[in-house]
This record gives C-alpha cells, structure tokens and sequence, in this order.
C-alpha cells in the first residue's frame, strides 16, 4: 500500500468537503461510542477488567519471548507449522512459498490488518494468486479497489448508495438499495468462492500458548468458511497477540466485543488448534501460522511499549474527534485514528509519520476508552518529541517556538512581551470586542473571530493595585 | 477533606498561590481577578508570585523537554512554600501535574514537582473538593450551559464540582450541552497547525451551543472559551462566553469574551 501520510493536511481537507464521507462519518459518531457505553454500562467490572487485561499484557511483553517460544512448541505438537517472519518482505515471502507449494490460484481470506500492514493482496496478485476478501467491508472495498478506512469496519466510509453501485458495477445486476438483497448477492459470489479456494488466509485476535491455538472473532461466519474449506488455513498475525491462557483469552473476548462494537461477544468466536486430525470431519490439512514482527520487537523497551497492549478495537477511533472529522483513508496509510498515530510512525518512520501523531488535541478521550489502557496522548507526544530531536519541526513552528521559549524563560521579559501583545490586540480591535483578521495568524482568523483582551493584562493591573495599595 | 480539618485546626488561613495562566493575563484579566476574589472569600491569602511566566505546555506539546524542564524548574521555585497552586484552568493545571514526568526519579526536582503536583488544583476542584466552600452568592440571573474542557475533565475529574458550585445561584438555569465532553478543537497549537479539522470540530461545537437555546456560554479553560467565543462571533450566533468563576465571584459586570461595551448598548 502506497505511504500517502505525508499529505494528511490535503487529504484532510479534501475529506471535510466530502459530503458522502461525511454522512458515512456520522454512523460512527452517532452509532459506536453509544453502543460501546450501554455494553460498559451493563458490566459493572467493565474498568477492573481493563485494569487486570492491561496487567495481563505487560506481562506478556515482559516474558513475550517465552510465550511465543510455548506456542510454536504447542503448534508444532499440534502438527502446524510456525514461521517467524522479521520483515513484511519476509512475510510475503513465506505466505508465497505455501500458496506455491499447494499451487494455489485462489485464497480466500478473512479480515486481517496485519495483511494491509504487509501488502499481501497485491503482492499474491502480482504472483497470479486471486486473493477474496470474505468479509463483507472487506469484500465491498476489494471490488472497489480501496483499502480498509477503519481497523474493524473496513467500508464505514460508504453509505448504502455506494454499495449499491458497486455491486450493480460488479455484479452486472439490476441496482438495489435493499440491505437484504445486496447481502444475498455478496453471499452468493463468495460461496463458490469459499469452495473453490485453495488455501484459507485469516489473521488472530489472540495466540493462546498454553494451547497453540488462535482465535478469530467475526459477526458473519466468513472466517470460518475461509478457514476450514480450503486444504490450506495459513494464519497470519502479529507477535504481540500472545496471551498465556484460554481464561486469559476469555477476558481480553469480553473487552473486545464491548470496547469495538458494544456486543457482550462477537457472534463467532472461532478458535484453530493446528489442522485435520485422523478421524476429524473436516478441516484444513495443513495448518501454518506466519508470525510478523515488523517492528514490533523493537518497541519491547521502547517508549513506545505501551502500544504493544492494544487489541485492535478501535474504541479509540470510534471516539476521537479528528478521526470523525476526516475519516481514516486521509491518515494515509493501514492504521487509522489515534492507534494508528502511533503505531504508523514505528513502521514507516517519524520522518514520514510525523503528521499523524501532532493531528491530536490530546483531548484524552481515547485514552479513557481503551481497554487496556494505552497512554494514547502520551505515545504520541513521544512521537513529538522524536520529531523535535531529529529537527524535523516545520522551520515557522521551531521558531516560534523558540521566540516563545526565549522569553518563557525570564518573566521580567515574558510579562513585558504580554503587556505589548494585550496592547497591540487591543489596539487592532479598536472599539470592538473582537478582531476579525490578524496577519500571520490567518489559521485561526480565517475561520473564527479573535477575542480581544478586555484591559490591561493581569500582572500590570495586578502591580497598579498593589502599588496602590488596593 | 484532610486539608480542611487541618485548617480548622490551626485555625490560620491558607496561603494560596495563584498561577494566573498565561491567556487569562493576556486576555481577560478579570478571570485571574475573579478567582482571587473567591479564593479569599473562602478564606484564603491569595499571593501572585512575580517569577510565573507560562506552564510550559506549548513546548511540552511541541515534543521540546529541555525547555519543558527549564520552565518547570522555573514555576516549581516560584510556588515554593506555598500551601496550594490554584488556576482558572483545568489544562494549565494539567500540565503542573506532568511535571514529574521530565524529570528521572533519582533528580531532586523530581520529589519538588511531585510537592508541586499534590498541591495545585483548578479553582473549582479547589473550591469544592479541597476546602469545600460553596457558599457562592451571585446577583447572576440566566440561561446557561457549560462546556467540559478536555483537561480538566480527563486529567483532573472537573466535572461535577463547577455544577455544584452553580447550583448555590438561584438565578442560574443550567441546560447541558449536547456533547458537552467532546474537544471544542482548540487542543493549543492544534487550532492553528490543523485548522481545517480545528474549524470543523469548533463549528459542531456551535452548532450544540445554539442548539440549547442558552443566552450563556460557561467553561472554565480560557483556551478553549476564546476559540467557541470566537467561532459564536463569525456565524453571529448571539452567546454570551464567559468563565465560570466570573459568575461565581458575581463578576459579571465586563462584556463577555468577544464582545464589547458597545455591542451590548446596541444588543439592548
């Protein structure tokens, strides 16, 4: 997937005037955050829960070799295959030689972002291998050549109009605004799809390592055709997902559900542990799980570490105001919203990233839904401060920053700076109370009035008084 | 609270220090006047010590910790020995309890900006939580609505003790915001390095204010006020923007934000 992040601002833009975009955009606002609260609000130890998940995954950060090393053992004893993949290349690589091996020409596939992260659809095309997205976002925006917008809802940025016209485009079928009839269009392409498949790609909400077992949580069933019809189940997923046990599992399914849909479970839960055993009814023979690093190890002692915890809820995106306004194709590359400001400078570099992680008010509103606690603000701020090290601050903001700085720093100086800033906007407002357009500060004048100060600054009329003795 | 028993038991007022924020000095002074006024009718010795300049956020923000530092430095020995810090600002606040963060724990400034983190609150948690004084009068009679700045309510828990202190008004109707918590797209530099997102997060926020049908606008972060103040102003919806301590020290009698004595002759 090309890198567009460095154009966030234009992209930005672009996406506020987008009239469909942002009727899309309210079904998130209107529809998540809602849900998400009835669900807390139904579980009284909703927050004990957080705080005993977020202790279960720093826990297994710090022991996160051993518990992989447990799961490959697990997987392997389960007749599976592991592989460790360093980069996405090595990834790619890997998933290519499987396909190779079973001389796939079509792979069906559920949802799964580490996929995106690794560019895999393309890559299996330019290898003549048919990748089908099963899920139905998923499969919507395949058909329309995009990308997910959104970690779980990959097509929230279309409206039901959209949809009808792909499909009509596609499925060279009459157009149809029906929900009922588009779903039973999509079902029955991807029925012949499911039983022709050569190998079943899915991604892992978690690793047990106790068991070898992944498990992937849908609301549609489609990770389970993927998964079991083709003679080939390869999952793909992050290092990160392992959790020690299928109890320990249980408690990050019930944050999950709740923090990414409001649902007290997913609809399917489905856990894989290795492939068909003698006697079994079905089942795919051979079972592969590609494990993908891409960075993340280096982030174990980082001060970014934190962000390893995250379950891919996208509780926080669902809440934050920036990700409401501009929707998640405009951050520019595979992980939206204030995860993705965190996580997509880590993969692609500050120096690329480096608007993503200053896009933030630090509201701190996704922060307080994570379910596992993730210093969201604070990430980012770190980001902030790589950016600052390696001088990569816009020129203009460095230096009035460091004008600013300057004087910050001796209050004689700052209190005369502010006693000359109050008298010049004093002076621009003239007998208003407001100033309509003031040079150089056109970002905030173009849109909104500056209020003007009401009199002399505090610390003068605070000295006059003294003096004065009241 | 523990801090209220101790002062009834020495039975001396407590000597509060005001940080007055750099925006309220610049501003509108009237803010940092208006929380002198409360903080001595309950009881306290309000001083303004001359070495504060700002909190320091815009460089924290700004990813600049050496400069972060210095300031902190700087506000830590200037609120020496005083029993509490208080502000008009749930964000200014904030940031005073982030001083720990830059320093390491074996550096002494670290144990000084923990001293300096346990006693600063914003003016209406100091108010309500910390000496429990509540006995506001205000000749203030209108409709009102209020808007939960980020910082105060996420970093601080400011949400109920602004309410409680406005229920004492009789004068006073309250009607909630729709949306009340979410960011009025200020977020400091935010407002200017992304002023598109900026604009359409503070024009959703317009949109709710009208949508009250309130003759008043109340926040208690400056910040925040000045960019709903001046959104208000361009779309000519008629709100009056005040900070709350301006109606709780009955310190009504200026123009609101973004308004003049001549607007209001004509508004008659």
């Amino acid at each position: 997937m090309q890198i567009r992040t460095p154009e966030f601002k234009e992209s930005a833009r672009i996406a506020l005037h987008d009239v469909g975009l942002q009727k899309a955009l309210g079904n998130v606002k209107n529809g998540f955050p809602g849900k998400r609260a009835a669900a807390m609000a139904r579980l009284p130890e909703f927050d004990a829960l957080r705080d005993q998940a977020r202790d279960v995954k720093n826990h297994v950060i710090a022991h996160l070799d051993l518990y992989l090393e447990q799961f490959e053992a697990k997987v392997l004893e389960n007749g599976g295959h592991v592989h460790w993949c360093r980069t996405s290349e090595d990834a790619r690589q890997t998933i290519l030689k499987i396909c190779r091996e079973q001389n796939a020409r079509t792979v069906t596939k559920g949802k799964s972002m580490v996929t995106e992260e690794i560019n895999l659809n393309e890559f299996l095309e330019q290898n003549g291998i048919q990748p089908i997205e099963t899920d139905l976002g998923e499969y919507i925006i395949q058909l329309r050549g995009e990308h997910p917008s959104h970690i779980i809802a990959p097509a929230i940025h279309l409206n039901l109009e959209d949809v009808a016209d792909t499909f009509h485009a596609h499925h060279h079928t009459p157009r149809s605004v029906d929900p009922k009839v588009l779903m039973q269009e999509a079902r029955e392409r991807l029925r012949e799809k499911f039983a022709a498949a050569d190998v079943g790609i899915t991604g892992a909400n978690f690793l047990v390592a106790e068991t070898g077992s992944s498990i992937i949580v849908t609301n549609e069933g489609n990770g389970d055709l993927t998964q079991i019809l083709p003679n080939t189940h390869i999952v793909v997923t992050s290092i990160e997902k392992v959790v020690p046990t299928l109890e320990d599992m249980t408690l990050f399914l019930r944050l999950l559900a709740r923090s990414a849909t409001g649902q007290e479970c997913s609809v399917y839960n489905t856990l894989s542990t290795g492939g068909r055993r003698p006697g079994d009814q079905d089942g795919p023979e051979n079972f592969h799980v590609v494990l993908v690093d891409n960075g993340r190890s280096d982030m174990v002692g980082n001060d970014f570490q934190d962000m390893l915890r995250c379950i891919r809820c996208a509780a926080c995106m669902n809440h934050c105001p920036v990700y409401g306004a501009v929707g998640g194709h405009s951050y520019g590359w595979v992980y939206p919203g204030p995860m993705g400001s965190v996580l997509t400078p880590q993969m692609i570099g500050i120096e690329q990233g480096a608007l993503l992680p200053n896009a933030s008010t630090f509201c701190g509103k996704c922060e307080s839904v994570c379910p596992v606690h993730i210093p969201l603000p604070k990430l980012m701020r770190h980001w902030r401060e790589k950016e600052f090290e390696k001088h990569l601050t816009p020129r203009t903001a460095r230096w009035g920053l460091g004008g600013w700085a300057f004087m910050a720093r001796r209050p004689a100086l700052y209190r005369k700076f502010s006693a000359l800033s109050n008298a010049a906007l004093r002076l621009m407002a003239g007998k208003k109370g407001y100033i309509r357009k003031i040079p150089m500060v056109g970002a905030w004048t173009d849109w909104r009035d500056m209020p003007a100060p009401s009199g002399k600054t505090f610390m003068q009329q605070w000295q006059e008084k003294q003096r004065s003795g009241h | 609270m523990n801090e209220t028993i101790i002062n009834q038991t020495t039975a001396k007022a407590p000597v509060v220090g005001l940080f007055v924020t750099c925006l309220a000095d610049l501003y509108r002074p009237e803010i940092a006047f208006a929380t002198v006024k409360l903080l001595e009718l309950a009881g306290c010795k309000v001083e303004v010590p001359e070495q504060q300049t700002c909190c320091g956020q815009p460089a924290f923000n700004s990813g600049d910790r050496q400069t972060t530092a210095d300031i902190a430095r700087q506000t830590i020995e200037a609120f020496d020995g005083f029993e509490y810090i208080v502000a008009p600002s749930g964000s200014c606040i904030g940031m005073l309890h982030h001083y720990p963060e830059l320093f390491e724990r074996n550096d002494p400034w670290f144990e000084r900006a923990m001293s300096l983190k346990s006693r600063a609150f914003e003016i209406t948690q100091f108010l309500v939580d910390v000496i429990d004084f509540t006995a506001i009068e205000s000749r203030f009679s209108g409709h009102v609505t209020y808007h939960d700045s980020c910082a105060g309510l996420r970093e601080l828990g400011v949400k109920q003790q602004p309410r409680t202190l406005l229920q004492q008004l009789p004068g006073v109707k309250l009607t909630e915001l729709v949306d009340s918590e979410v960011c009025c797209g200020f977020g400091g530099t935010f407002c200017v390095k992304y002023p598109d997102i900026s604009n359409r997060m503070v024009s959703d926020k317009s949109t709710n204010i009208a949508n009250t049908g309130a003759d008043t606008l109340l926040g208690g972060d400056l910040g925040c006020l000045l960019n709903m103040a001046g959104k208000l102003k361009r779309e000519g919806i008629r709100v009056d923007v005040r900070h709350v301590v301006e109606l709780l020290a009955d310190m009504t009698s200026q123009p609101p934000l973004a308004s003049s004595s001549y607007d209001l002759a004509t508004k008659v």
